[in-house]
C-alpha cells in the first residue's frame, strides 16, 4: 500500500519561531484526511511543505514517495487549491481552463468543461468578478482537471457562505466518490470535515496530536468527533509549554 | 508556459506594437525628404571648412517638424529601455506576490524554475526587440541630421556620434540597455516583493547607471588616441594664474569630424605641462602682445580623443557589457527562487 504522505521529524521555523516542531506522519493513499487545529496552528506550514512551496528546516517529507515540486511528474500527481482559492483576477474563467490545459500533460479538458458547466459559470466572465465561492470552485476546477493523485485544500471553505460551503463539499465528495484519489484538506472547523473526511490529523501548537482513522479515532474514545478534537486542543494548550502560534508568512 | 507569458504580456506588447507602428508611419512620411535634402546639399562629398555653410543650408531647410521629431525620437530612445525595465521588468514577479496568484502558478505540471526562465527569456526577448526595432528606425531616419552635427564648423549644436547623447541612442546599444534594465526590473520585484517599490528601485537605478556609464566608464572601454597638435597663440586663454604661473586653455584645435575629445592640455616644446610665467600682458587687456609673446613658446595641446571609426567597436563592446550583465541578473533571479522559495 503506497503512502500519500510521509514526514519523519519534520519542523519548519521562520526566525526565532517555530511553525512546525517534530511532526512524524505516515497517512496511507485513498483517504479523505482533514487537518484540523486552531487558527495558527501550523497546518497552512505542514501543506505549503507538502506542495514544495517552502522547504523543511530539518526532517523529511516524501509525497506519494516523491520529494515535494521536485520536477514536472512529481508536480503533476499532486492538486493544490491555496487558502482563499487564488486565481488570476484578469483571466476570464475560459483563459483559466486553457491556463490548465497548457500548463497540465494530464489536463481532461472535458472534466473541467463539464464542471463549468454545472457550476454554472459563465466563460467570459472575468475572475476577479467572481464571488468567493464561484472562484474556490474554478480554483477546485483546476485542481482537479490536473487528474491529480492527491488532491491538497488550504481552508478550501473558510471564506465561504454556507450554501457555497454545503456546494463545495457535495462537489468534492462526488468527485472522490468515482476515482482513486486522496485528499488533504485543512480547516479550523471540525464540522466542516466530518461530513467527508475518513481520516484525521489534529495540529495544535505546532504539533501532531493525533492522526488516525477516524473509525478507530471514534472507537477509542466513544464521543463526537467534534468533543474528541477539542478534547485533544484543550489538552494540548494544558499540557507541555506549546509555543506560541507563529504568524505563517503567505506565499 | 508560452501560452501563460503571452497571456500575460499580450497588453503590453499590442501597446507597443502599435506606438512602435503609428512611429513608424511617421518615420516613413517625412524621413524620404530629408534624405533628399541631405544627398542634393553636398554634404557627403564636402571637406574641411566648406562643409560648414552647406550643413548651415542644410539645417534652414529642414521642416520645422523635422527637428521635433529628431529631439522627440532622442527622448524615445533614452526612455524606452527604463519603459522596459519599469513597467515590463519590475511587475513581472512583484506582481504574482501582490496578486496571491503564485501558488497557483507554482502548482501545475511546470516547475518555478521553468516558469521563472521562460518568462524571462520571453519577455526579455521581446525587449531587446522592442528597443531594437525602435532603434533601427530612428537610427536610419535621423542618419542626415546625425552626420550633419556632427561637423565642427560653425555649427551651434555639436553632437559627436560617440558622446553621451547621440551614442546611447543609436546603433544596437539600446537593445543591450532594455535587456538589462528588464533584468533589473525583474530582479528588484522579486528582492522588494512590492510593484512601487520594484519600479522606483528600477528606475533610480538604471538612470543613474546610464549616467554613471557616459560620464566615466564609455571612455574607457577602448584605450583613446593621444595626438600633439600645434596651437595658434589667439586660441590660448589665460584662466588665471596660481603660484605666479598662468593656468592655460586652450580649445581642442583637432578638426577631424566626429572625434570624441575627452581631453586637451596645454603642453610646452619638450611635451611638459606648459610651465609659462605671468605675462604682464595676458594679464590684461592687449590680447595682441599676449598672443605675441606666447608664440614664441611655441606652445602645443595633447589632445586625447576617441576617433569616429571606432563607433561600431563601441557599440558592440558596449551592448555585449549590458547584454552579459543582463544575463548575470537574470541568474541570480533564478539562483534567488531556488534558494528562497515562496
Amino acid at each position: 500500500m503506497t503512502t500519500a504522505l510521509q514526514t519523519s521529524g519534520l519542523s519548519k521555523r521562520y526566525g526565532h519561531g517555530l511553525a512546525l516542531v517534530d511532526c512524524t506522519l505516515s497517512i496511507p493513499a485513498r483517504h479523505i484526511v482533514g487537518l484540523v487545529g486552531p487558527n495558527g496552528a501550523g497546518k497552512t506550514t505542514l501543506l505549503h511543505l507538502a506542495v514544495g512551496m517552502l522547504a523543511p528546516t530539518s526532517g523529511t517529507i516524501e509525497v506519494l514517495g516523491g520529494r515535494p515540486a521536485s520536477g514536472p511528474a512529481q508536480l503533476a500527481k499532486v492538486g493544490f487549491v491555496a487558502q482563499d482559492a487564488p486565481v488570476y483576477a484578469g483571466f476570464t474563467v475560459a483563459d483559466h481552463l486553457r491556463f490548465g490545459a497548457h500548463m497540465n500533460p494530464g489536463w481532461d479538458a472535458a472534466l473541467a468543461r463539464d464542471r463549468i458547466d454545472q457550476l454554472g459559470l459563465d466563460r467570459r466572465q472575468r475572475a476577479g468578478k467572481l464571488s468567493g465561492g464561484q472562484r474556490a470552485q474554478l480554483a477546485l476546477t483546476l485542481a482537479l482537471a490536473k487528474r491529480p493523485e492527491l488532491l491538497i485544500l488550504d481552508e478550501p471553505i473558510a471564506s465561504l457562505d454556507p450554501l457555497a460551503r454545503s456546494e463545495f463539499l457535495r462537489s468534492l465528495a462526488e468527485y472522490t466518490a468515482s476515482r482513486q484519489v486522496s485528499v488533504v484538506m485543512s480547516s479550523h472547523l471540525v464540522s466542516d470535515l466530518e461530513r467527508i473526511c475518513d481520516y484525521l490529523i489534529v495540529l495544535v501548537a505546532s504539533r501532531v496530536q493525533v492522526a488516525g482513522p477516524v473509525t478507530d479515532l471514534l472507537a477509542s474514545h466513544g464521543q463526537g468527533l467534534e468533543d474528541l478534537v477539542l478534547d485533544y486542543m484543550s489538552r494540548a494548550t494544558r499540557s507541555s509549554t506549546p509555543p506560541a502560534p507563529q504568524p505563517i508568512p503567505e506565499a | 508556459m508560452t501560452w501563460l507569458t503571452w497571456r500575460q504580456f499580450r497588453a503590453q506588447v499590442i501597446a507597443a506594437a502599435a506606438a512602435a507602428a503609428v512611429l513608424a508611419i511617421l518615420l516613413a512620411v517625412t524621413g524620404p525628404h530629408m534624405a533628399h535634402l541631405y544627398d542634393s546639399s553636398g554634404i557627403a562629398t564636402c571637406t574641411g571648412v566648406s562643409c560648414g555653410p552647406i550643413s548651415n543650408t542644410f539645417g534652414n531647410e529642414l521642416p520645422w517638424f523635422d527637428t521635433v521629431i529628431y529631439l522627440v525620437g532622442l527622448g524615445i530612445m533614452f526612455l524606452v529601455p527604463a519603459i522596459v525595465g519599469v513597467f515590463w521588468g519590475a511587475p513581472l514577479v512583484a506582481h504574482e506576490i501582490e496578486a496571491r496568484t503564485l501558488p497557483l502558478t507554482w502548482n501545475q505540471s511546470v516547475t518555478k524554475t521553468r516558469w521563472l526562465a521562460v518568462k524571462l527569456g520571453l519577455v526579455g526577448l521581446g525587449s531587446m526587440a522592442t528597443a531594437g526595432l525602435l532603434s533601427l528606425m530612428l537610427t536610419w531616419w535621423s542618419s542626415p541630421m546625425d552626420s550633419t552635427l556632427e561637423i565642427p564648423y560653425g555649427h551651434r549644436l555639436l553632437l559627436e556620434r560617440l558622446g553621451p547623447v547621440l551614442f546611447a541612442t543609436r546603433g544596437v546599444a539600446p537593445l543591450g540597455y532594455a535587456a538589462f534594465a528588464f533584468a533589473l526590473g525583474v530582479t528588484a520585484g522579486m528582492l522588494t516583493r512590492r510593484t512601487v517599490s520594484a519600479m522606483a528601485a528600477t528606475l533610480g537605478g538604471f538612470a543613474a547607471l546610464q549616467f554613471a556609464w557616459a560620464e566615466w566608464i564609455r571612455a574607457h572601454l577602448v584605450p583613446p588616441v593621444t595626438v600633439i597638435v600645434p596651437l595658434n597663440p589667439v586660441s590660448i586663454s589665460v584662466l588665471g594664474v596660481k603660484d605666479g604661473f598662468m593656468t592655460l586653455q586652450a580649445a581642442p584645435a583637432l578638426t577631424q569630424q566626429g572625434a570624441w575629445i575627452l581631453s586637451g592640455q596645454v603642453i610646452d616644446i619638450s611635451g611638459h605641462p606648459a610651465q609659462v610665467p605671468a605675462i604682464p600682458a595676458c594679464l590684461g587687456t592687449n590680447s595682441a602682445a599676449c598672443a605675441a609673446s606666447l608664440a614664441r613658446l611655441h606652445l602645443r595641446e595633447l589632445i586625447s580623443y576617441e576617433p569616429a571609426s571606432r563607433f561600431w567597436t563601441f557599440q558592440w563592446v558596449e551592448t555585449g557589457i549590458f547584454v552579459a550583465l543582463a544575463l548575470a541578473l537574470a541568474a541570480t533571479c533564478i539562483w534567488w527562487l531556488v534558494r528562497r522559495i515562496a
